[in-house]
């Protein structure tokens, strides 16, 4: 290379930065933390009903936390919305959301309006799913399991899957639960005597039911509505709301401190929470209940009214403090038993 | 003289570039033409007179100076425009001063600026080109200008974009959460029980995620290594039938997209994989899930790395002087004699440079071990949830992160180590027409032996991929035929007003080919430069220089991912979100292999024909050109290939690189893996492979093969196959 041809080089890295592009006026930067697919038939009617253009972003809700806080020099995304409340939840008690009471928080179910007044408005429910379990029903025999009892049986050895509550949001909402439910010694003794039958913990909240619908597991301990997803796509699933009663998420939705564009960002907001645009999901394979009362659910979500849900203590079991020792524990009694 | 000449006109002009830069070019990356660091430091930014005062004193002193380039004050000039740079680009920032004196001092700071932009980057780049100047001229390189401006801008470059988000990041590891030091909480986390355990050689609980990264690193190395040891002399050194089939057979998993080959392989080898049940119906057996954990990772990993290692490896071979070998022959060795003293021996640098790509490779894997780790944690995997999983802890990410960095570094220590100081010149330039040695028979036999099997899991994998993007549902065994995938992702439309593009894909494809093309041949150049100042040249600081290179290949993705975001997300460099910053994150993760590659090849170049070259007058850069790289045109496929291919693979980094304007295809294909649409991840994966191996073969065609001048002749019975 002569010195000529390395000067261009040089100076072409050198012009790249002035290339590149910035958010203009009538533009939204979603980031969006449910699948792809509802994510993109989301942003589609957003743009259509307000010719706003909605750029998208789809990351899981750990992944989008960590990018929000990363970006907090200079935010870059307006919206962030869906995926499980406790990322939501810490992202608020951090400041990197703004508060914004919506005209229609009025319509909101009472989990929904619960979750932005924990956050002091900086979020808000968008939708609810109820924990559970599902089961390959062509690999399980009668009777079949009804209750979180029932997962110890000896004849489900190696059999079941849950993810690692330290890497998913979906498994952590399964040990707060146990603890709510049992009380904290309890819980810990449950999920000692459950570690016998855990084929493996995964890293994907949602793997464990997507082994189940293979045949790689028979039983798979996720949010109910990722077990209906599988049911309707002709998967050999049955899903399970315990008997015992069991919790669930709040999934979220918040405005980025500081994004680009505030004024769209809340165009969005208010859209998001209507009625119309939250029966968008089921037309996505999504089968969550949805937060405003006047949204129709659709007919294959788990019906809320027909599990026991526990009162789950989203403040106490999201906040830093006990998520750390909890896991901390977790990680001492029941991660370093042997496989 | 008319060295002196040019050598003022090179340094004018590297002037001329600084004046341009201060006095016409926008300053900031929003400015327009007008707003050049002297008017808007003669208006109301003062913080931008230093850097335009020192570029006129600098251009005073050229005019009334005669030879300027040695005067006392070049330097000493250089280095302070530099620093006020560098000062006030990092001391003020978005929203004012960071640094409260410089908001003392010019209280319009306040208001703060923006990232830097042409006039900013070029007057940067131009400070370095006089710097590298003045040090030549004081016998650095051995004044050698070429070299020393190589030297400099590549330190430069590595410094930002390799340090930077290092320090950046590893500052997290010795702080605690509000942001203040904390040594104990290092200690605490670099001691965690969980990363050192021993027990999974003594008990049946699991190792610590150090010993894991570790075990499946070396497993996976020397498996990858020795296979690709056997395809390689398969391929260059016998008449085996099947080498074509081979050669292309290898390429495949390096054009893999991530996550495909776990997918297969749990298709395959799962509990209730296609051969797991015909293995349990034969053998009346409960179908295992053995696949999950170290020994599925092992099989993808070596699937994988078998080609960078084989490439690695073939390149060496066919750089091993013929009469070496031949004179071995003649002097009565026999086959197995000759392979174990003349052949073996010159091998070695191949075999460390194959084996260290392995293992790095193998840490800082992340694609497979979240898709077939089971319960079986690897640092890479760790990291990734330490940032992403339940409990958002960057400094135990970074802790984490500086322990898989030291690994790689003991490493390269160890590769140093084991080559020693030997020599492996075997490309002299002298006569080098001799024949290469027949293969003794039992290694040839061990050889297809060894890579039978890996052929036959290769088509099986790839069958399933090929399969799997065609049917409705893989996973699941559900094999009607469709087009539907390929389709949702893919869909256009040819209307009145032109081409149409409907699918879900485009968007992510189109910006991936822009990355990969525009990052593979940059981080060639720098590879194969840094390959060459480290092999060939002189200059203080060396080792160090090399050393440093290696950091940013040792860092995982998801690490680099992150610090990136950190660091470049504010001014002075602010491209967050941009196709730059996916492009520059791509060189300089891959300008190691680049590099490597060229190492290995340099180290088999005798130095005596660039020094023929320099007699005759020829400079550095001349040289380089007309020598060194048409010698090396294997390690400059390797390094173009590699990373293209990789920035066409690699999802780790790129998850949070990724902005909606540049979305790429793993970070669209993990989206759709997550939520377990295998089906549309497979078929996307196919389309992927098929682009590739398209551009692999037009690289090919541009770069063309090294012709030696050697005898082609009869090895054994058969004719030797025309090179390809």
């Amino acid at each position: 290379m002569n010195r000529r041809s390395m000067l261009l080089a040089a100076s072409a890295i050198a012009l790249l930065p002035a290339m590149q592009a910035r958010a203009q006026s009538g533009e939204l930067v979603l980031y969006c933390s449910v699948g792809e697919e509802w994510c993109r038939v989301m942003s589609e009617a957003f743009s259509r009903e307000t010719g706003i253009n909605v750029l998208m972003t789809r990351a899981s809700s750990g992944e989008t936390y960590a990018k929000i806080k990363a970006e907090e020099g200079q935010p870059r995304g307006d919206v962030w919305w869906g995926g499980t409340g406790d990322p939501h939840l810490q992202a608020a008690q951090e400041g990197l959301t703004e508060e914004y009471r919506s005209p229609v928080l009025a319509e909101l179910q009472d989990w929904a309006v619960r979750q932005a007044e924990t956050s002091g408005f900086r979020t808000v429910g968008i939708y609810a799913g109820a924990l559970g379990f599902g089961y390959n029903s062509e690999l399980v025999d009668d009777p079949a399991p009804a209750c979180w009892a029932d997962l110890l049986d000896p004849r489900f050895a190696d059999d079941v899957q849950v993810a690692n509550p330290n890497s998913s949001g979906t498994s952590y909402t399964m040990l707060a639960t146990m603890v709510q439910l049992m009380g904290e010694d309890e819980a810990f003794d449950y999920l000692t005597q459950l570690h016998n039958n855990i084929s493996q913990y995964t890293q994907s909240g949602s793997a464990p039911i997507r082994a189940a619908a293979t045949g790689e597991t028979a039983i798979g301990i996720v949010f109910q509505h990722d077990a209906v997803a599988q049911t309707v796509q002709g998967a050999p699933i049955v899903t399970v709301a315990p008997c015992e009663g069991t919790g669930y998420e709040v999934g979220s939705m918040s405005i980025i401190a500081g994004g680009p564009n505030p004024d769209n960002a809340r165009i969005w907001y208010d859209w998001a929470l209507s009625p119309a645009a939250q029966e968008l999901g089921a037309s996505a394979a999504s089968y969550q209940v949805p937060s405003n009362v006047n949204a129709a659910t659709p007919p294959e979500a788990p019906r809320l009214e027909d599990v026991r849900l526990i009162d789950y203590d989203f403040a106490t079991y999201g906040s830093s403090e006990t998520r750390t020792r909890l896991l901390a524990r977790w990680d001492a009694e029941i991660g370093s038993l042997p496989q | 003289m008319t060295t002196t000449r040019t050598i003022d006109r090179a340094s004018l002009g590297w002037l001329g570039l600084l004046v341009v830069s201060t006095v016409g070019l926008p300053w900031y990356a929003t400015g327009g033409i007008g707003a050049s660091a002297l008017t808007l430091g003669l208006s109301d930014r003062p913080w931008l007179l230093p850097v335009a005062g020192l570029t006129f004193s600098l251009a005073a002193l050229a005019l009334i100076a005669r030879d300027w380039r040695r005067h006392a004050l070049l330097l000493p000039l250089v280095i302070a425009a530099l620093a006020a740079l560098l000062l006030q680009a990092f001391g003020i920032g978005l929203n004012g001063p960071v640094l409260p004196a410089l908001g003392t001092l010019f209280p319009t700071a306040a208001s703060g600026q923006t990232g830097l932009g042409l006039g900013g980057f070029l007057a940067g780049l131009a400070l370095l080109g006089l710097l590298s100047d003045g040090l030549a001229a004081r016998g650095f390189c051995r004044g050698e200008r070429f070299a020393s401006a190589c030297v400099i801008i590549i330190v430069a470059l590595l410094t930002l974009f390799v340090f930077f988000p290092i320090l950046k990041l590893g500052a997290a590891a010795f702080t605690d959460e509000t942001g203040a030091l904390a040594l104990g909480r290092f200690v605490e986390r670099i001691t965690a029980p969980n990363l050192w355990g021993l027990a999974c050689f003594t008990s049946s609980q699991s190792c610590g995620v150090v010993i894991n990264t570790l075990q499946l690193g070396i497993l996976s190395a020397t498996f990858a290594t020795a296979l690709g040891l056997a395809l390689a002399l398969l391929v260059a050194r016998t008449d085996f039938r099947f080498k074509r089939a081979l050669r292309a057979l290898s390429i495949l998993p390096i054009i893999t997209p991530p996550f495909v080959v776990g997918v297969a392989i749990i298709v395959l080898f799962g509990r209730s994989g296609m051969l797991t049940q015909f293995g349990a119906e034969l053998f009346d057996v409960r179908p295992g899930r053995w696949v999950y954990g170290l020994t599925g990772i092992l099989m993808a990993q070596v699937l994988a790395f078998t080609p960078v290692t084989f490439l690695v490896l073939l390149g060496t071979l066919e750089a091993i002087n013929p009469t070496l070998e031949e004179a071995s022959k003649t002097l009565g060795a026999r086959p197995l004699k000759t392979f174990s003293t003349v052949t073996w021996p010159l091998l070695r640098p191949g075999i460390a440079a194959a084996f260290l790509l392995a293992f790095i490779e193998s840490l800082a894997d992340f694609g497979n071990p979240i898709v077939l780790g089971g319960g079986y944690d690897v640092l890479s995997t760790k990291i990734f949830f330490a940032v992403v999983g339940a409990r958002y802890d960057l400094g135990n990410a970074a802790t984490l992160a500086m322990i898989l960095l030291g690994l790689t570094l003991v490493a390269f220590w160890a590769q140093i180590r084991w080559l020693g100081r030997s020599n492996y010149v075997t490309v002299t330039g002298k006569s080098d027409a001799g024949l290469v040695a027949p293969m003794p028979p039992m290694l040839k036999f061990a050889a297809i032996a060894a890579v039978l099997p890996f052929a036959a899991f290769t088509i099986a994998v790839y069958s399933i991929v090929l399969l799997g993007g065609f049917v409705t549902d893989i996973g699941r065994l559900d094999l009607t035929p469709t087009f539907g995938h390929i389709w949702t992702a893919f869909s256009f439309e040819l209307g009145t007003e032109g081409l149409r593009l409907y699918g879900s894909a485009w968007d992510s494809m189109i910006t991936t080919l822009w990355v990969s093309a525009l990052s593979a041949p940059l981080t060639m150049a720098i590879g194969i430069l840094t390959a060459w100042l480290v092999a060939r040249q002189d200059f203080a600081g060396r080792r160090a220089f090399e050393f440093g290179t290696m950091l940013s290949f040792a860092i995982p993705g998801t690490v680099v991912g992150v610090s990136y975001v950190a660091a470049f997300n504010v001014p002075p460099v602010d491209i967050t979100g941009t196709m730059i910053i996916l492009v520059i994150s791509f060189v300089f993760r891959n300008m190691p292999v680049g590099m490597r590659a060229g190492m290995a090849a340099l180290a088999q170049i005798d130095r005596s024909m660039e020094e023929a070259s320099q007699t005759m007058g020829a400079g550095g850069a001349k040289t380089l050109r007309n020598v060194v790289l048409p010698l090396i045109r294997p390690a400059i496929f390797t390094a173009l290939v590699y990373s293209f291919v990789t920035a066409m693979t690699a999802v780790s980094a790129v998850i949070f690189l990724v902005s909606a304007r540049h979305n790429m295809a793993t970070a669209y294909i993990m989206g759709r893996v997550e939520n377990g649409e295998y089906a549309l991840a497979i078929a996307y994966s196919a389309v992927l492979m098929v682009v590739m191996v398209a551009c692999v073969a037009l690289i090919q065609l541009l770069v063309g093969k090294r012709q030696l001048g050697r005898r082609t002749g009869m090895t054994g019975a058969t004719a030797a196959q025309p090179a390809e």
